[in-house]
């Protein structure tokens, strides 16, 4: 497996500040991670999380640094990264056949419209919302909107699926039901997957790889968390695991705490180009540390 | 039994409309009784002073003249006396075409500045200050280069509406929501289909505000620049019935500007409801 599918090296990228002089989001970022893999990043407001994302979909470019993704660096915006977006960024003067078409017909220009569509109902009916296509969005639940935000992402097939906090907006059961579904399609079809979550829970359930970003400005990555928790992992059963815990206080205790101590007390031999990978177990009291 | 809000609504209109005709109807009744006068010099006064009658014409001498109109509205008998629908026909020509100019213009320049901050800080200056300009002001200086008034009126007709297209479709497209153009730029859509299946749909409902505004602007002063440049059309025809002192076909000159007015109005509200998408 290539491990360095996408790999972020080194960039920063830094604001004029109002009066005078600069404020650095973040400076020397380093992360990698691997074809297939899902990677949710979490943080406090103002981290520069969604500047993360926003790098590697190519809508800012770093002041420093390259992000790299199946060998090639980002220049820009690419119909290989697909974003799903916060606020669903629905065309609502299309339908959600429509909005899903448009997506596909970018992707593929000389396609026929009977192509383009029959595509776009694929996906249309892989999110749930076959029989709802000719519906625009003014007529969706917050929920159903996101499904066609997902649709609209997946259909052209991308290599990376972005996702900026996408079900933050949405109620408790929508979202549990969202999470299941994108987790069960990210793992069917192998889908490299980088999320930003505030949900602890959410980044549990879904994600292989955590980022812990430290507090703003300057944020850095404290450490990598791989997740201990069996693949096969179902949501409603995942507070049974025996590694649930171990894993849960150590993200939250990050969150709480360490997030805005971890400036001053960096571990021995921290090195931003290579932040420590930590496994928390119920095993060992102290999270295992995997040799980078 | 209560009826729905739309026919109560038409009942108080028509009440109204019957209450206003009834007090006109009363109001231009006149005296009736009128001083024994020489009947030489009766014959050389008219009814008003010989038998009492109003000045002003009654709703039933507008109705007549309607009739009139409405029986024969395209007849030609010389300059002077033409059928109102060949006067109306005048000013809609010459409003549409310049009106269509003024689209022509107005929407190519109001993308270019909405897209570009360079060029919208370049040319609000210019745009502020044409703006303001009463477009009848520009009528000698067009009368003066054009050298045909017909021309001038299409032009003064196009500098009024040029402004409100200009500004709202400049907005329109400035205020395109980010989130839009990010999907766009994911895509790797290309400048040309971007404008014209992200920019243009999102902005078309300020764009069609903008012409809603515009066409009435230009139907305000067609009439005032006909009576300017004088021969065809409804502010003409208004104007030459003043000097003829025909108060009724004054009368019904507004009347036929009014609805005219309106009807272009609820077209361009028509359009305005097929762009508008709920959000």
């Amino acid at each position: 497996m290539n491990d360095k599918f996408i790999s972020i090296e080194g960039i920063a990228r830094r604001y004029p500040k109002a009066g005078g002089g600069t404020t650095t989001i973040f400076d020397d970022f380093w992360f990698r991670m691997g074809k297939g893999e899902f990677a949710c990043i979490i943080g406090h407001s103002g981290c520069g999380k969604t500047t993360v994302l926003n790098t590697l979909a190519g809508l800012e470019l770093p002041d420093a640094g390259v992000t790299v993704v199946d060998g090639h660096a980002i220049e820009g915006p690419s119909l290989d990264r697909a974003v799903i977006f916060q606020s669903h960024a629905l065309l609502p003067w299309r339908t959600v056949l429509g909005n899903v078409a448009y997506a596909v017909a970018s992707k593929w220009r000389d396609w026929s419209r009977e192509q383009v569509n029959a595509h776009a109902m694929r996906f249309i009916d892989v999110v749930g919302l076959k029989g709802a296509e000719m519906k625009r969005p003014a007529e969706l639940s917050g929920g159903m909107k996101q499904r066609v935000g997902i649709a609209r992402a997946l259909s052209i097939e991308p290599k990376i699926l972005l996702m900026d906090e996408p079900f933050s907006a949405l109620d408790a059961l929508t979202r549990g039901s969202l999470q299941d579904e994108v987790r069960r399609i990210c793992l069917d079809t192998g889908q490299t997957a980088f999320m930003i979550t505030h949900d602890v829970d959410e980044a549990i359930f879904l994600a292989d790889k955590i980022i812990l970003m430290t507090n703003g400005p300057d944020a850095m990555v404290a450490e990598v968390v791989a997740n201990p928790l069996p693949r096969e992992r179902r949501r409603i059963d995942l507070h049974k695991a025996a590694d649930y815990y171990p894993l849960r206080n150590h993200l939250i205790d990050f969150l709480v705490t360490r997030s805005r101590t971890f400036r001053d007390e960096k571990p021995i031999g921290y090195d931003k180009k290579h932040p420590p990978v930590v496994q928390p177990t119920a095993a060992s009291s102290i999270p295992l540390r995997i040799p980078a | 039994m209560t009826l729905s809000l739309n026919a109560r609504s038409l009942l108080v209109s028509v009440l109204l409309l019957a209450g206003f005709l009834l007090v006109w109807q009363l109001g231009t009744q006149g005296t009736k009784s009128v001083e024994q006068m020489d009947p030489e010099y009766a014959r050389l006064m008219g009814v008003t002073a010989t038998q009492g009658k109003s000045a002003m014409p009654g709703p039933l001498d507008v109705g007549a003249q309607i009739w009139k109109h409405l029986k024969e509205p395209f007849y030609d008998r010389g300059p002077n006396d033409k059928g109102i629908g060949i006067q109306l026909a005048y000013s809609l020509l010459r409003v549409l075409t310049g009106y269509a100019l003024a689209v022509i213009v107005a929407l190519p320049i109001g993308f270019l500045i909405g897209m570009s901050p360079l060029m919208n800080k370049a040319l609000n200056p210019f745009i502020q200050i044409l703006k303001p300009i009463s477009p009848l002001a520009w009528m000698p200086l067009a009368l003066y280069t054009i050298k045909d008034s017909s021309i001038s009126a299409i032009f003064v007709i196009f500098i009024c509406s040029v402004w409100p297209m200009l500004v709202n479709t400049a907005f329109g497209v400035a205020s395109t929501r980010k989130e839009w153009l990010n999907v766009a730029r994911t895509l790797e859509v290309r400048p040309l289909r971007k404008a014209f299946t992200i920019i243009l749909p999102a902005a078309a409902p300020t764009i069609v505000t903008g012409m809603r505004i515009s066409i009435g602007i230009a139907w305000l002063v067609i009439v005032a620049a006909e009576m300017l440049v004088g021969g065809t059309g409804i502010g003409y025809f208004v104007w030459n019935e003043w000097n003829n002192l025909s108060i009724t076909n004054v009368i019904i000159s507004i009347l036929v500007i009014g609805l005219m007015g309106m009807m272009l109005d609820q077209i361009l509200a028509f359009v305005g409801r097929l762009v508008t998408y709920p959000e």
